[in-house]
């Protein structure tokens, strides 16, 4: 039992949850129709930085079924300090405080929620609200400011980092590039919009149904904000119809429609718009300048790189977007730095890999410039500098299957057969061009709890309050409790997505597995030590002096390994005279240890382009990646993939537009906004590389969220160089930049 | 107003204000939260309903436009417990991930196989991009699709709905 059997792990295992969600039974936050419900509309400001000075409501309030609007000046007490605002990842700062004060931060900001017996009447009303401002100047052009961005250390993260002399390494190299590449701001837009639906209990607690990645992080806020008990809230959200990293801290739809079902005694659900979802955080716009030396055999000799990013006035928002270069190339003299400019915007938030995503866009298009520049083959350029530790924090790896990523990710996609000319390669009209990248993410893991429930007839139940917006965490935990608890998978029944449960991180960061699955493996454990252990009370016990790892647990019994014995589930709990047998259990990261984690991979591209229309299609992706053990290879192959078509956005379609007039997000729907469609994807190749790590955690994983987009828009932005001869340096790759001279 | 609406075999008689969309229709006063609402602008898809076997997008349809009209929601495509083999296919295909956009897609699909018009992958791919999916599935999704396409092609034709 110590060694953990195999029958689930490993193997592709549809969704547990498949059948709820192609047959619509799945309910998602905004789908709770509970009885006597009420309906809020949000009302944003319509100007950048300022005060209100009225909220005129009077029109609104007289729509027949109107119920009440809420303002600064108009709503239940509230906390008032910032602090109480924060969250488990909040960046340092001082957090926005929703309908809390007169001031206005942000174009998009919440002024007022307007409730009535009907979403129509709602939204019908809201329109009637008239605000007037005074109007201050606001500063959001990321462009002709990022010249006063600074470093900013809080936390002691600054994330800058030096090591030898990377200017005089510069100077002397024989093969030099000096590039600046752009990423604009971007929104995740999961599908589903951010809604809350509060249901009223009682002055002294609230449930709510809440789209967040993280029930506890909301629950903590709710309980913070509104100055209530921690167990007097529970937030459920069973299913999240996609995050990204946007439900990671708590949305202003949560606060608001606790808010207005505290005043009015009665739930209330609010759902933002997909123009009020470009109102919340985004991928920062940043500016990537790069200067990289190497000598004639490729050798790197020196390696800069400066990020300058966008957050707001009130928080630093900033993650690791510079050091990566550290952790995959040899390089002595080497200069980081990591500077942000405060503009009058809302505060930037993650969004998937983020700091890696677009630190390896930047990093990897640098290094296929370099290739060029020395007129090498740009993976021999990777192999020659391929470094075995980390850099930064001078370690080794945990394990790190790089070298055969790029390996069997160029012999998938025919490397080899690549003529490196660019504008060598057509098919028919179009120019065909293939570009790689290297991935890299960090493996994390977090603390986390879990409870598994075994009953005498051998059903599982297996909880925390984890959160499943999409990878399959219901499957995963079913996998692992099913494995350690030997029954049949149908047997299980996982719960997550309730702040009551076991404690849990919110889902982020591709750690949920090795977090949320080592605390279930510990359960799982200590619900077989308890079995054991009854089962060793019967008179005569046939595993009498057996030692866990002796012993087996099979669908009908615990069994011991080599001799051809066993007791049933029912006579051992019958021995404890129970009929259940419930353990809970954590499991944490291992803070001392004397290794790097880290996943890797190694993207390759191809793209079609007819220099006529500047149209680029990603005709072929190959993704090999090196994640540890891959315990659902069905699932963790759509990570890899999902994330690829999010890579594929962020190098030819995503883009949120700035009118600095108004201080706003231009682009503020699907049609303006676009993220790749159907008909802009086509073969996508996921390899998992074998790569076996014991020191890691547990259970030897690593988590595939992340890795499949990172690497993504650099391969595909190097192969529009390779069949163009065109450096496009600022992300999205459109049309308009394909055809500029 | 009094519009009648029969939405999966069932006869609704309902009195709405003109303005409600059939979306909201179907989720708020049907209570068949299965439609999502992705956009509520014609941008998504995620809205897709089948209104006397049509793919439609529900949020850009007032519900007084369809009095009469016979409509299938993803709650209305298996039939006894036994899943549509559309469904079935997105689970075996892994076609989804957080769920949201898969009843559109489904009934998308349904749309798109009862018209007859897809032939190769390019032209799924073509004529299923006005579902979108942030998840990314759209690989599976092609693959779930071409898989029903072509039993389909092999079988005899099945009667009855979608
Ligand atoms: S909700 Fe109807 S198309 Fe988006
Ligand atoms: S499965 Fe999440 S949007 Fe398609």
């Amino acid at each position: 039992m110590a060694n953990m059997s195999t029958s689930y792990l490993g193997k592709p295992t549809s969704r547990v949850d498949g059948r709820a969600k192609v047959t619509g039974a799945a309910k998602y936050a905004a789908e709770h129709n509970v009885s006597g419900l009420a309906y809020g509309f949000v009302v944003t400001s319509a100007i950048a930085k300022g005060r209100i000075l009225r909220i005129h409501t009077t029109d609104a309030l007289s729509v027949p079924g109107m119920l009440d609007v809420f303002t600064h000046d108009h709503r239940p007490k509230l906390a008032a300090s910032a602090e109480k605002y924060g969250d488990e990842v909040a960046p340092p700062g001082s957090p926005f405080r929703p309908l809390y004060d007169d001031r206005i931060r942000f174009s998009g900001q919440p002024v007022a929620l307007v409730v009535a017996e009907e979403l129509e009447t709602a939204r019908f009303a809201a329109s009637l609200i008239r605000v007037d401002y005074e109007q201050q100047q606001h500063v959001t052009d990321f462009e002709a400011h990022h010249g006063r961005a600074r470093v900013v250390s809080e936390n002691g993260e600054s994330q800058s980092h030096k090591r030898g002399n990377a200017a005089k390494a510069f100077s002397q190299a024989p093969v030099r590039i000096e590039v600046e590449y752009r990423i604009p701001v971007e929104h995740h837009n999961p599908m589903e919009m951010f809604g809350a639906t509060a249901v009223w209990e009682d002055d002294d607690r609230i449930t709510v149904y809440n789209k967040t990645q993280g029930p506890q992080n909301c629950r903590n806020y709710v309980a913070n904000v509104f100055g209530m008990a921690q167990d007097a809230v529970r937030i459920l959200s069973p299913y999240v119809g996609g995050g990204f990293g946007s439900g990671l801290r708590p949305q202003y739809e949560l606060p608001l429609a606790v808010l207005a079902a505290r005043a009015l005694r009665r739930s209330v659900q609010v759902a933002l718009t997909r123009q009020q979802m470009f109102t919340i955080g985004y991928r920062a716009a940043n500016i990537q300048s790069l200067a990289l030396a190497a000598e004639r055999d490729g050798k790197l000799a020196s390696f800069r790189h400066q990020w300058v990013g966008m957050t707001s006035q009130f928080e630093n928002f900033q993650r690791n977007y510079v050091t990566w270069s550290s952790l995959l190339y040899k390089c002595d003299n080497v200069e980081l730095v990591q500077k942000l400019v405060k503009l009058d915007q809302n505060t930037p938030c993650d969004m998937r890999a983020p700091g890696g995503a677009e630190g390896l866009f930047a990093i990897e298009c640098a290094t296929d410039e370099l290739a060029y520049a020395a007129g090498l083959d740009p993976l021999t350029l990777r192999l020659s500098n391929y470094s075995d530790k980390d850099q930064i924090e001078d370690k080794p790896y945990s394990s790190k299957e790089l070298r055969e990523c790029y390996r069997q990710g160029a012999e998938k996609f025919g490397w080899s057969k690549r003529n490196p000319q660019p504008r060598s390669m057509k098919d028919g009209n179009e120019l065909v061009g293939w570009g790689m990248a290297t991935g890299i993410w960090e493996a994390m893991q977090m603390k986390a709890s879990a409870k598994a429930v075994l009953t005498a007839n051998g059903s599982v139940e297996i909880s925390s309050a984890t959160a499943d917006i999409g990878p399959g965490t219901y499957t995963m935990m079913t996998q692992l409790a099913a494995d350690m608890l030997g029954v049949p998978i149908e047997h299980v029944t996982a719960k997550l997505g309730d702040s009551a449960l076991p404690d849990a991180p919110v889902e982020g960061g591709s750690f949920t597995t090795s977090s949320v699955g080592c605390a279930i493996q510990a359960a799982c454990r200590e619900v077989q030590k308890e079995l054991l252990r009854l089962a060793q009370r019967i008179p005569r016990s046939p595993l009498a002096g057996a030692k866990l790892e002796d012993v087996t647990l099979a669908e009908d019994g615990i069994r011991h390994k080599s001799k051809n014995v066993e007791v049933s589930l029912a006579d051992a709990m019958r021995a404890g005279n129970i009929d259940r047998i419930e353990k809970e259990a954590s499991a944490e990261p291992n803070e001392k240890s004397k290794y790097s984690h880290y996943t890797h991979s190694a993207v390759f591209a191809e793209i079609k382009v007819d220099e006529q229309i500047g149209v680029v299609r990603v005709t072929r992706i190959v993704n090999a990646v090196a994640a540890g053990r891959i315990l659902n290879p069905k699932l963790a192959a759509s990570q890899i993939l999902g994330a690829v078509v999010g890579g594929i956005g962020m190098a030819l379609h995503e883009e949120t537009l700035t009118d600095n007039r108004f201080g706003r997000f231009m682009t503020h729907n699907l049609a303006d906004y676009h993220v790749p469609v159907n008909a802009d994807v086509h073969a996508i190749d996921v390899i998992f590389v074998n790569e076996k790590d014991d020191e890691i955690n547990p259970l030897g994983v690593k988590g595939v969220g992340e890795i499949g987009i990172v690497g993504t828009a650099a391969a595909i932005a190097n192969a529009v160089y390779h069949a163009t001869g065109k450096r496009v340096r600022d992300l999205p790759i459109t049309i308009d930049k394909l055809l500029r001279p | 107003m009094m519009v009648t609406l029969h939405v999966n075999g069932v006869a609704n008689k309902l009195t709405l204000a003109p303005w409600t969309t059939l979306l909201d229709t179907l989720r708020i006063h049907l209570g068949l939260t299965g439609t999502k609402k992705g956009c509520d602008h014609g941008q998504c898809g995620a809205c897709t309903v089948l209104v006397d076997g049509r793919r439609i997008n529900s949020c850009l349809t007032l519900a007084v436009m369809k009095d009469g009209a016979q409509i299938t929601t993803i709650e209305g495509l298996a039939k006894d417990g036994a899943l549509h083999p559309i469904q079935r296919a997105f689970i075996d295909h892994d076609a989804f991930q957080c769920g949201y956009c898969t009843p559109g897609q489904i009934c998308s699909a349904v749309g798109l196989i009862a018209e007859g018009r897809a032939h190769t992958a390019d032209e799924v791919r073509e004529l299923m991009s006005g579902n979108i999916c942030r998840c990314g599935a759209y690989p599976n999704i092609l693959a779930a699709i071409e898989q029903v396409i072509s039993q389909k092609s092999a079988a005899p034709p099945r009667d009855g709905g979608p």
